[in-house]
């Protein structure tokens, strides 16, 4: 088994592109891959736990259930952002008729 | 009769409110009526009520109306006390109001007829507090008596506003009143801690047992109300300003009823005051300052009515050095027959005043026997009854309080000599000047010199037989055993005070002497006067000692100097300093750096949506750092 570690790395890493994404760039479409990039890193942070903890406890007494509760907020986070996705991108579709740029600095006024 | 006398106020009420509600749509003659009826009505029932209280003999009647203060253990009801001293006050506030609101029924023809109506609503509001002041069986009810008639004092002083110097005059009255109002204000509560009531039989039935120390206490505050509202040292300049008033207002107000409230409030308190001889010493001291200062004054003015302002402190000083060796009798006394006297020589000074033009200056009279005979017998006769000279009233009255005073100590007898002199010599000075030699007026009003109708009339000639009869209400021992009437009917108001006083007597040819010599020189004193102004009135100026007087020995300047000034540069330190710079600066100050804050914090909201993410990781990393690193 891989020691934990290397998923709190490769989580570490892609929430922080994820971040440096969301904050340097103005393309709104890129700003939400990189935000679904961050969800995707705390779900592999939540597997990788649920992983470990059931490990742990399986080894004593296969029957247990300990640890996979992470694994349900997974679909939980997965469900939310696919509906997140489809209210996000009609948000850019109607920016990109109003405005026809999907540029976020063009969006600095809160009327027209 | 004496169930009924809560009407005695209730008339005045009535009038109060027909006039002071309908002052625009009654004419001048209803608003006299109502005013001057409701004064007489309630005189009759006066007399009826002297006449119950002269056959129940002693005992005081207690009509209580209604509860005023109900709250715990305090137990205020508004009730009235009917007994000789009210009795006799009644008498005299009702009796002089209905002539002098009859007399005012002519004096004031001139006015537009809604002020006229306001002119009676005003006086009748004012007997109306006057009888509650004297009626009350409590000194609560006191007490609002005594504010009523300081506010209708001031709305009557004030009564033509639009002369800023008689609306300032007002207002001094005003809070000169309010000066002694408050020690009047902080007597009761020491009286309610005290002896925890404030009706006069339970305060005087405890008072023999509280400390000494306490009831000074209580005195001298009420003491300072009364120097206040009687015009005493250190509290008097208000009374010769108040003569911006009408006149029948100064004659009513100011010489016969509102400025007898003190002596009526410590002829009431006697027993408090025998149980304090550091109070009774007081009030004589102060008593005896005031009418020898005020009669100084009175010698050098010229104002016909200031004169006679000046007198009226100065013969209020002689009560209250009568209350202070303990002559109450010979005080209230006193009030009665200088209610007579002095009522008849300011409406005297008023119809003098009235014939001449609102000319007051007694240099431009002269020689106005002829042309005004009524007014100038019945201003003679007052004349000599303030003067002293027997058998007229002011001599028995003044005579009493003068022996009372040798009895206490025979100084206060020759200071007050000395001051019944000088009023001697300045009432006839103020005679020879406006009534003998030649006129010295204009030519103008000369030609419309004339005598004032009856209304006017009447009034002084009634006074002018009050003032020279009532002296036989309380003729001394001296002359016959048991003559003193008036002794004999407020006995029982006294009796408990006399009987904590040991009594001083002053032998009969002790007494024989000093009044002889006394009425001898107030005679020579009469005739020097008389002689020496009728041929050559003092026209000119002032000058030494003498414009001191006319000055009124600067004590005006001098309350200017030592109080007011230092209070004006304190209110305008408050007001350019402390509230420009200290609180206005505060105020603005917090709104200002609001503003400030809020002009930064704007820059904040830039609508860059990558800002708000750029804020919002920093503070995301701010609570990361925070937990991981446990600062708070």
């Amino acid at each position: 088994m891989m020691p934990i570690n290397y998923y709190i790395m490769l989580a570490m890493a892609l929430f922080s592109i994820g971040i440096i994404g969301v904050l340097t760039r103005r393309n709104a479409i890129i700003i939400f891959m990189c935000i679904e990039l961050m969800l995707n890193a705390v779900n592999l942070l939540l597997v990788a736990f649920s992983k470990l903890h059931y490990g742990r406890v399986a080894a004593f007494s296969p029957e247990a259930t300990t640890g996979t509760e992470a694994q349900l907020f997974v679909f939980f986070i997965m469900v939310v952002a696919a509906a997140e996705v489809s209210v996000g991108l009609a948000i850019i579709v109607m920016m990109y008729r109003n405005i026809h740029s999907v540029d976020v600095n063009f969006l600095n006024r809160l009327k027209h | 009769m004496t169930k009924l006398v809560s009407l005695v106020p209730l008339f005045p009420l009535i009038g109060f409110l027909i006039n002071g509600l309908g002052r625009n749509y009654l004419s001048k003659s209803v608003a006299a009526f109502v005013g001057s009826a409701m004064v007489l009505a309630a005189f009759i029932v006066s007399i009826l009520v002297l006449n119950d209280v002269r056959l129940a003999n002693a005992e005081a009647t207690i009509v209580t109306l209604f509860d005023f203060i109900r709250t715990g253990d305090l137990y205020i009801p508004f009730a009235f006390q009917v007994d000789a001293l009210s009795a006799l006050f009644l008498l005299v506030i009702t009796g002089v109001g209905f002539l002098i609101h009859l007399y005012s029924a002519a004096y004031m023809h001139e006015e537009s007829s809604d002020h006229y109506a306001r002119y009676f609503a005003y006086l009748n509001l004012f007997v109306f507090s006057m009888l509650l002041l004297v009626l009350g069986a409590n000194y609560l009810i006191m007490f609002i008596g005594w504010e009523g008639v300081g506010l209708c004092s001031y709305l009557l002083i004030g009564y033509w506003f639009k002369n800023q110097d008689y609306g300032n005059a007002a207002k001094k009255a005003f809070v000169m009143n309010r000066i002694g109002d408050l020690g009047f204000l902080l007597a009761l509560f020491w009286m309610l801690q005290q002896f925890g009531s404030l009706s006069f039989s339970e305060v005087f039935a405890n008072a023999p047992n509280a400390t000494t120390a306490a009831i000074t206490g209580i005195t001298l505050l009420l003491f300072v109300g009364a120097t206040g509202k009687s015009a005493q040292i250190p509290l008097y300049n208000w009374l010769p300003d108040a003569m911006a008033g009408p006149t029948p207002v100064s004659a009513l107000i100011h010489a016969a009823t509102m400025v007898t409230a003190g002596i009526y409030m410590i002829a009431r308190s006697n027993l408090l005051y025998v149980l304090a001889p550091t109070s009774m010493t007081v009030v004589a001291v102060v008593g005896l300052a005031t009418a020898i200062l005020a009669a100084s004054i009175a010698l050098r003015q010229n104002d016909i009515k200031k004169v006679l302002a000046y007198s009226t402190v100065s013969q209020l000083g002689y009560m209250f050095l009568g209350l202070g060796v303990g002559a109450f009798t010979g005080a209230v006394f006193h009030v009665m027959t200088h209610a007579f006297f002095k009522a008849l020589l300011f409406l005297g000074a008023g119809s003098v005043i009235h014939a001449m033009h609102h000319e007051q200056d007694i240099r431009k009279m002269g020689g106005l026997a002829k042309k005004l005979p009524i007014t100038h017998l019945t201003f003679l006769l007052g004349c000599i009854a303030i003067a002293g000279i027997p058998p007229f009233s002011g001599f028995f009255s003044k005579d009493e309080i003068l022996m009372h005073a040798y009895a206490a100590h025979p100084i206060y007898y020759y200071i007050g000599m000395a001051g019944a002199l000088i009023t001697a010599f300045y009432m006839f000075r103020l005679y020879a000047m406006t009534f003998r030699g030649k006129f010295r007026g204009s030519d103008e009003q000369a030609h419309h010199l004339h005598e004032s109708p009856w209304q006017m009339t009447l009034p002084l000639i009634v006074l002018a037989v009050l003032s020279v009869v009532a002296g036989f209400l309380g003729i001394p021992e001296l002359f016959a055993h048991d003559a003193h009437k008036l002794q004999a009917f407020l006995a029982p108001i006294f009796a408990t005070g006399s009987s904590y006083m040991e009594a001083h007597a002053v032998d009969h040819s002790t007494e024989w002497v000093l009044l002889g010599t006394s009425v001898v020189l107030i005679l020579g004193i009469v005739a020097f006067a008389w002689n020496r102004f009728a041929k050559d009135p003092d026209l000119h100026n002032a000058s030494g000692f003498g414009k001191i007087l006319a000055e009124k020995w600067y004590v005006d300047e001098l309350y200017a100097a030592i109080i007011t000034k230092p209070m004006q540069l304190l209110a305008g330190f408050l007001n350019r300093v402390v509230e420009k710079s200290g609180i206005d600066g505060l105020v603005n100050g917090v709104g200002r750096s609001v503003q400030w804050s809020g002009r930064q914090l704007r820059l904040l909201q830039s609508g860059q949506v990558g800002s708000y993410v750029l804020w919002m990781v920093l503070g995301m990393l701010l609570l990361i750092v925070v937990s991981v690193f446990k600062i708070f």
